[in-house]
């Protein structure tokens, strides 16, 4: 029997989530013996015209990583798309927009000003050019894609079928989902979230809880904190109640609050909101004046609470006047 | 067309909502534009609720609740009186004036209470005008593509 074929591919990506593949170490050759690899631009030498070339739901899995952002990744999501019978999101970026995601602070024009004008190292003549898509010189004429205004989640633009969390998803847990594919056990419902539990990060932290009531917020430059000690109690602003479980915990363990990379847990729609729930809860004032200046003490709250799920929150971007 | 402001109003049960409920007994006239939501308690508020009527195409949102003390399920609004102030700083940083974002305290014998908060609102949304946000014009599409 033929093996089944298997695409991975990324957009808008750091590769870190294509390390994260890599780092299932040996068991790589399993996924080698058990799959046919038809496509994989960060490791594979194939083309798009290869892909173009294959049959409608010829590709078996595709693990897709990467938000979209542009017009070429638009264009190979609906292509690998139509080519796959399983899709998944695979990563934060994938799944939520993840950190190109945050872009959707700004606007293009601001964005394509700093890199392109503003920074000090570019040399602009004429005032400076932004890439323009098409180009014409002698030798021929360029195409380059088009930059988009606001970032996207992979589910924003084509339909998927599953979702694997994390920036980048955990090791063990991408090979237990590969592992559970190639074992041909029934697959679960469409649009389940793979390789991560239904908890969220507080329940899998070591770290002791006692819902302590705050007066003071710190960035964790600024105290020495406990080893045991929750690190919200202690007045660190942690994601771990507005974020899935599936990682371990990996950053409260080494005495750093969770960023939230693994998205929200069930139930939660935004990260955002949750987390001023959640603080709320804990905050220790009623008068306006000193509420306020608590809140005052919390840095960052967009680029903290939606580290990597501002395209798929629930108002996905910033709007500018 | 004239602007017509679209206000939510998540209303508490014990308070609020009965507050309501006694301007329109009484006969008290007040501004048609608040859409009341009952909830159990201003602290059921979820801030992803305000949030998604703000996704929603809402011009404004107005959280009514008991006054401070007099929460029938004690701590509720003290959560509220919290939350409201944080996330008026959040829809800010999203591009949204916070004015669009209030607070109210409303008891069930302000009947007239209500009626002047709600005119108010009202009032100041029209000032502010629509709003409007990209992700209305993307809800929009995907609505038009199923
Ligand atoms: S999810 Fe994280 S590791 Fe994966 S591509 Fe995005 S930024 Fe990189
Ligand atoms: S808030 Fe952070 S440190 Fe505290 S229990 Fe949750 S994940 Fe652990
Ligand atoms: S602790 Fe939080 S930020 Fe760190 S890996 Fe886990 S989910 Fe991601
Ligand atoms: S019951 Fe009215 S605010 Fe809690």
């Amino acid at each position: 029997m033929a093996k089944p074929k298997l695409a991975l591919y990324w957009a808008a990506s750091c590769g870190g989530c294509e390390i994260a593949v890599l780092d299932i170490h040996e068991k790589i050759l399993d996924v080698a013996a058990a799959f046919d690899i038809v496509f994989w631009p960060c490791a594979m030498d194939f083309k798009y015209h290869d892909v173009r070339a294959m049959e409608d739901k010829s590709i078996d899995l595709c693990l897709f990583n990467g938000s979209i952002r542009n017009s070429e990744g638009a264009e190979i999501a609906h292509m690998l798309r139509a080519k796959s019978k399983v899709l998944v999101a695979f990563g934060s970026c994938a799944l939520e927009g993840g950190i190109p995601g945050l872009a959707n602070l700004t606007t293009k024009e601001d964005i394509c000003r700093v890199v392109y004008k503003d920074t000090p190292s570019t040399v602009t003549q004429n005032g400076g050019v932004y890439p323009q898509t098409h180009s014409k010189m002698k030798e021929g004429s360029i195409e380059i894609p088009e930059l988009w205004e606001t970032v996207k989640s992979l589910d924003q633009v084509i339909d998927v079928e599953y979702y694997v969390p994390g920036c980048p998803p955990q090791p063990e847990q991408i090979w237990a989902v590969i592992e559970h594919i190639i074992s041909g056990k029934p697959l679960p419902p469409k649009g389940s979230i793979l390789g991560a539990t239904d908890k969220t990060c507080c329940d899998e932290c070591p770290r002791d809880r006692k819902e302590k009531k705050i007066k003071q917020f710190f960035r964790p430059f600024e105290i020495q904190t406990d080893p045991n000690e929750c690190l919200l109690d202690q007045g660190i602003v942690c994601m771990g109640p507005a974020t899935r479980s599936g990682c371990g915990a990996l950053c409260t363990k080494a005495n750093v609050p969770c960023r939230g990379c693994y998205g929200p847990p069930p139930h939660v729609v935004d990260q955002g909101a949750k987390m001023v729930s959640a603080l709320s809860s804990v905050i220790d004032a009623v008068e306006p004046e000193e509420i306020e200046r608590i809140l005052d003490q919390i840095a960052d709250p967009m680029g903290t609470f939606y580290r990597f799920s501002l395209a798929h929150s629930i108002l996905r971007r910033v709007e500018k006047a | 067309m004239a602007f017509e402001p679209k206000i939510i109003g998540f209303l508490c049960n014990w308070c609020s909502y009965t507050g309501a409920d006694l301007a329109g007994v009484s006969r008290i006239k007040s501004a048609p534009n608040v859409r009341i939501l009952r909830t159990m308690c201003s602290g059921r508020v979820d801030p992803a609720f305000i949030l998604k009527a703000f996704q929603l195409g809402a011009d404004g949102v107005i959280v009514m609740g008991c006054h401070l003390g007099d929460c029938h399920y004690q701590e509720g609004n003290y959560k509220t009186v919290r939350r409201l102030p944080f996330l008026k700083r959040l829809i800010k940083d999203f591009g949204i004036d916070p004015r669009r974002l209030r607070l109210e305290w409303v008891s069930a014998s302000e009947g007239d209470r209500f009626a002047k908060v709600v005119n108010e609102m009202t009032e100041e949304i029209r000032q502010l005008g629509p709003l409007k946000l990209s992700v209305h014009r993307e809800i929009q599409r995907a609505i038009a593509h199923q």
